[in-house]
């Protein structure tokens, strides 16, 4: 994909956020649009994944460890065609497949049931040392928030991804900086998190603006250090992209109404 | 009966056995490979043992991804800590999926002994049973954990197999062993007796000790809690008109709970749970403890007595 094509993929993700909360009446756009580059430029330039066989032993996995951010996961696996679009619709309600947090059991492309904030992370950490120790060169993709790192097993994770060499796992770390309660720093800070990730083992590559997909496509291109997990730790915003969604914690798991659908789409339309 | 050996440790036995003809088998742990005893395993198969150090939600989490990966993770340390502290993992990381991960704990119970209270899980069969598609089994000895490990590498999805701490008598027949299949240890008439783990062996001899004044008590071994075997539980509850069901665990949620809602509604019978009565353990030499809370032969004859 070009650069081009990439950003018109993402502006599209954005839309089908605005519109799956929007439909649901309910979830959490603010952590699904700061997470758009990020998810989008693994999906669309690195990771081996087959739409039509979702299923294949040998893809390459995806982590959502943090799973509200579903809206934006659901919607880049819709788009690259894991799942008629059609299902958005059905977006948390009754016996959809879309549920409020990702079902492995229920959704083509989902690796992993996550949500309960920092488990995902260990269960990439599982899928990389499985890969490795049958030989297999798959590559695993997890991503994870800054709020969930004050979970003390992201740190249980990073740990063992560092002593295990998992080279083979890439770590997506969508720092927008903002939790329900207001900001990381209001409620618990996280500190030099750049340091802490790299005293963690991680090879840490840190992008000031975690919203730039070319920067984001560069970083994941570069070559991973032999024998070290490593991390595109990237500084987003919060609901990226709609006006009145960025950088406000209050967007972080309320759905807009009509008059901000139109408002938010419009924004987005521009783009 | 006159051998006595530790489920944990023929756990440890039979991973190692399984880990030969099954090589998607993996194990796990905590750092307490020595008292879980898959150091067995470790020592025949180093390069597919994993120990996460002590991070047992890392632990259940790892298991869980290792399982999308096509193998098959045996994740072990204490049931207080794997069933107790991680419990949320095992709940949302492995069983919400359905991954096929084997959480086989040991230190189970009071019988745990002078580690104290804080150490003897008496929880861990309510809280596994509770959680959807878990299948839970609790052996009743040496054989039977053997044949229950083989058992769960065969089986899709995730499973609880609770282990002692304790050498426990070993028993001289040779049941077969099928998940979700009750043994009928031994036919009685005034009584059934429902037991799982270390209290079928004290359960056999509770028996012994009725007979000898005229009561005729059938034992059943319930090794799988869940699913647990209905018609084996309503068939002996219908013939017997009198139940007791024995474990070391609390009395609530565990085997007792697990045989009234088979019952409920459906036999009419009289009811009596015994177990560790809604109180936390203690340190004690495992004999004294189990003694201190009603799960010794004697006493158990005595409280079956007592209730008919």
């Amino acid at each position: 994909m070009t650069t081009q094509d990439l950003t018109k993929f993402c502006t599209q993700v954005r839309r089908d956020i605005i519109n799956m909360t929007a439909d649901a009446e309910s979830g959490h756009p603010g952590g699904s649009l700061s997470a758009v580059e990020l998810m989008s430029a693994a999906f669309c330039t690195q990771m081996r994944v087959n739409p039509k066989n979702p299923h294949d032993p040998d893809r390459d996995r995806f982590v959502l460890s943090k799973g509200h951010a579903c809206p934006c996961y659901y919607a880049v696996l819709g788009e690259l065609g894991f799942f008629p679009k059609e299902e958005f619709h059905t977006f948390r309600q009754l016996h959809s497949m879309l549920q409020g947090h990702p079902d492995a059991k229920k959704v083509p492309g989902v690796d992993a049931s996550t949500g309960s904030l920092g488990q995902g992370m260990s269960i990439a950490v599982g899928m990389a040392l499985g890969a490795k120790s049958q030989g297999k060169d798959t590559k695993v993709f997890a991503m994870c928030g800054d709020g969930e790192s004050q979970e003390g097993q992201i740190w249980e994770a990073f740990m063992a991804a560092a002593h295990y060499k998992l080279d083979n796992l890439t770590v997506l770390f969508d720092n927008n900086g903002l939790q329900i309660d207001g900001s990381n720093d209001q409620v618990m800070s996280l500190g030099d998190l750049a340091a802490k990730l790299r005293a963690f083992g991680l090879d840490v590559i840190e992008l000031s603006d975690g919203n730039n997909i070319e920067a984001v496509v560069r970083a994941l291109e570069t070559p991973a250090t032999a024998g070290k997990p490593r991390c595109i730790l990237g500084h987003t915003v919060k609901g990226k992209g709609v006006s009145f969604m960025e950088n406000q914690a209050g967007w972080h798991g309320k759905a807009p109404n009509e008059e901000q659908r139109r408002q938010a789409l419009a924004e987005l339309e521009g783009k | 009966m006159a051998e006595k050996i530790a489920t944990r440790v023929a756990y440890g036995d039979a991973l190692a056995e399984l880990g030969a003809k099954n090589d998607k088998v993996v194990v796990l742990d905590a750092d307490l490979s020595c008292s879980t005893q898959t150091a067995r395993f470790a020592k025949v198969f180093p390069d597919r043992f994993f120990n996460v150090g002590i991070a047992e939600a890392n632990l259940v989490g790892i298991s869980a991804g290792m399982s999308t990966m096509g193998l098959i993770p045996f994740c072990s340390t204490f049931a207080m800590f794997g069933a107790g502290r991680a419990y949320e993992q095992v709940r949302n990381s492995v069983a919400y999926p359905h991954f096929n991960v084997k959480l086989c704990m040991t230190h189970a119970g009071v019988s745990v002994g002078e580690d104290g209270g804080s150490h003897q899980s008496i929880e861990d069969l309510a809280l596994m049973r509770v959680i959807p598609g878990m299948t839970v089994i609790v052996p009743a000895d040496a054989n039977e954990t053997r044949k229950a490990v083989f058992a769960l590498a065969e089986m899709d999805g995730p499973a609880y197999l609770r282990l002692g701490r304790l050498a426990s008598p070993v028993f001289d027949n040779d049941l077969p062993f099928e998940i979700g299949k009750a043994n009928v240890l031994r036919d009685g008439k005034d009584v059934a007796v429902f037991a799982c783990g270390l209290m079928v062996a004290e359960a056999l001899e509770a028996a012994k000790i009725l007979e000898a004044e005229g009561i005729s008590a059938a034992v059943i071994n319930v090794h799988t809690i869940k699913p647990i075997d209905s018609a084996c539980v309503a068939e002996y509850a219908q013939k017997c008109g009198k139940v007791f069901t024995v474990e070391e665990h609390s009395v609530i949620g565990g085997l007792g709970d697990a045989v009234a809602d088979v019952l409920i509604g459906k036999v009419a019978c009289g009811f009596h749970k015994i177990g560790v009565n809604d109180q936390f353990g203690q340190s004690g030499k495992a004999p004294e403890v189990l003694k201190e809370y009603g799960l010794t032969a004697p006493q158990i004859a005595e409280t079956i007595k007592a209730g008919l």
